[in-house]
């Protein structure tokens, strides 16, 4: 026995995202069971005291907790060995099945792949669910929003280098006008979702720089009160950006169940399209810390090990 | 079924190439070897003779026949030695353009070609006017006919059988109050028919008849005659469900017109020659009890006739 009980160690090695396995196996795996009595007792939000009978009761929480921060590594492995058209088949169906909220999942599978990658998932969605993306998504969705989302996945975008800069000019004016005079409606607008849903993304960036010298305002500043035209458009132009900004709202420690999922989804779907390193110098020049960093600090376990080697083998 | 007819053993694609750079040199131009060679070789053999007469003689074989050839012939050749996804990209483009402009051919690329068929034509559409498909026939389009043509060309269908029945029944009643109210142009109906597969839509229209015991195109012939949506609309269903019946209207109406409208008939017996132009002309033959090519022969003339002929399978060689 001898050893005394590393509280402090197992309570750290448990919060948090990730698990420090090693760490639960020389505490608490090495632990006598009046050790763990000590730590039941003072683990208040993962064991309650049934004082009448004489023992510390488990919360649900406790093993809710422990599976979710258990699967972390899991997920990612199981995400990384797919293959990236079944990846983000599933995303999309999965974003389908949740609803609303989880929107944003198919502005971001649709418009931060490359036309190919988009194609291989809709390939993928016709293996795996005997129908096509869009119809799936068509018959799901029934508010202001199918027109566009149908739209961006059915893109297949041109990706050379040619741009003809007066349509790009007339482009911006038209946004610029249909977004002014459509308030919420910007989303339903057939202009909007024709410039969104079919342009280049070489033509696109010429419209936002013409879209900012007319209006004198960044295109990317939330241009419009629908907040998936707005994902749209930095999903579009600023892909490093975009992932910037959903990295660091999954790592802050507020963040909802959902949204420290994304940490995974950010990682391994990126370091296979290859702007990791991108992604990496952006969030360090928006939040000030390499990313690095912040996983080295916030992670645990093999998940963090996992996470740090996809980031690495993408310099 | 295909009309085109290959013999087992063919030239090589030197030869080939060969043999038509002979039929460029001197005065006029020997069309009947044109035809005997380009009418009588598979789409993979026509692209391999283009880049084979490439690389002998350095030009395309394109732009040669383009030079010694005019009109109606010409336009047959070139669009018969495309290769598919590029002609249909062609057709598409051509289609936006304000002279040319015509939905009905936009919704027939998009309708009749298979998925991979009309990825193909995506893909070749990028690769020669640096541009996408969609983003062309949204900005040349406007209201309900841009709606259901980017829709239509933007589609990847599932090309399998499975069909849900309930759904079928569900989409029916659907399209059925939409129609009753003339909402022809609702976004319900140009969802189901812009992504459904082509089995889940002839399954649900066949729903339809049971349940109101008539054709949904027969529903859709009143209302007719002005509204141009209306008719593109009827066409789609035509071109999901029936493909070969659409094909029939279009060349009858392209033969027997004053003056045949040779812009169709060679667009059809080119894009079906290696498809279905047999099932066509039986259909064409029982509707209108003329042989297709009969009805061809009777209305054009010359090296255009005998290259029309030879695609149907029908002239000597």
């Amino acid at each position: 026995m001898a050893h005394t009980l590393d509280l402090e160690g197992i309570t750290k090695a448990i919060s948090g995202m990730g698990v420090e396995e090693g760490a639960l196996i020389s505490t608490l795996g090495n632990s006598h069971k009046d050790h763990r009595k000590l730590f039941r007792r003072a683990s208040k939000s993962f064991f309650v005291e049934d004082e009448e009978r004489a023992f510390e009761k488990c919360h649900d929480h406790f093993v809710k907790h422990l599976k979710i921060e258990f699967s972390r590594f899991t997920n990612a492995v199981v995400m990384w060995s797919m293959h990236p058209w079944e990846r983000d088949a599933r995303l999309v169906k999965k974003a389908l099945k949740k609803g609303d909220e989880a929107y944003n999942l198919i502005v971001e599978v649709s418009c931060t792949r490359s036309s190919e990658d988009l194609l291989g998932a809709r390939k993928a969605y016709h293996s795996l669910f005997d129908q096509s993306m869009e119809e799936d998504i068509a018959s799901h969705v029934h508010g202001s929003q199918r027109k566009l989302l149908v739209g961006l996945v059915s893109a297949y975008r041109y990706e050379g280098k040619e741009v003809k800069e007066s349509s790009a000019k007339s482009d911006a004016k038209i946004l610029a006008e249909a977004v002014a005079s459509s308030g919420e409606g910007a989303i339903e607008n057939d202009e909007v979702v024709r410039i969104l849903s079919t342009r280049s993304k070489l033509h696109l960036e010429h419209l936002y720089k013409h879209f900012n010298q007319i209006q004198g305002s960044d295109l990317l500043g939330g241009v419009s009160e629908s907040s998936l035209i707005n994902e749209a458009l930095l999903c579009l132009l600023k892909p490093s950006v975009y992932f910037s900004k959903i990295l660091n709202a999954s790592l802050n420690k507020d963040a909802d169940k959902g949204t420290k999922k994304w940490l995974t989804r950010v990682f391994v779907t990126r370091a296979d399209h290859g702007d990791m390193k991108e992604i990496a110098e952006e969030y360090n020049q928006l939040y000030g810390e390499p990313l690095a960093q912040t996983i080295q600090e916030k992670i645990k376990g093999n998940y963090r090990d996992f996470l740090l080697t996809l980031l690495s083998k993408s310099n | 079924m295909a009309t085109l007819k290959v013999s087992s053993s063919v030239p090589s694609p030197s030869e080939d190439a060969e043999q038509l750079k002979t039929a460029f040199e001197g005065w006029g131009t020997n069309e009947d070897l044109i035809i005997s060679i380009l009418a009588h070789r598979s789409a993979e053999q026509r692209t391999l003779i283009r880049q084979t007469y490439h690389e002998v003689f350095g030009e395309d074989l394109l732009k040669s026949l383009d030079k010694e050839l005019s009109s109606d012939f010409e336009r047959a050749i070139l669009l018969w030695t495309l290769e598919p996804g590029e002609r249909d990209a062609l057709l598409a483009n051509e289609a936006t353009k304000r002279w040319t402009s015509s939905n009905q051919v936009l919704m027939e690329v998009a309708c009749t070609r298979t998925s991979t068929q009309l990825l193909h034509a995506r893909q070749a559409y990028h690769a020669r006017f640096k541009k996408s498909i969609e983003e062309d026939v949204a900005h040349h389009t406007t209201g309900d006919f841009r709606k259901l043509l980017v829709s239509l060309v933007s589609s990847y269908r599932y090309e399998g059988d499975e069909v849900n029945m309930t759904l079928a029944k569900q989409e029916a009643k659907l399209i059925h109050e939409r129609i009753k109210d003339k909402h022809y142009s609702d976004e319900e109906v140009i969802r189901i028919l812009s992504t459904r597969s082509k089995a889940q839509i002839n399954a649900t229209f066949n729903r339809y008849q049971d349940d109101h015991g008539e054709e949904i195109l027969k529903s859709l012939e009143e209302g007719y005659g002005d509204d141009k949506f209306l008719e593109l609309l009827r066409s789609t269903i035509q071109c999901l469900t029936r493909p070969e019946l659409y094909f029939v209207d279009v060349l009858r109406s392209a033969i027997n017109k004053i003056g045949t409208n040779e812009g169709a008939l060679t667009r059809i017996v080119t894009t079906r020659a290696e498809i279905d132009l047999k099932v066509i002309g039986e259909e064409y033959q029982r509707r209108n009890s003329i042989p297709l090519e009969k009805a061809i022969t009777k209305d054009t003339r010359g090296d255009y006739e005998k290259m029309l002929v030879a695609l149907l399978g029908e002239d000597d060689a």
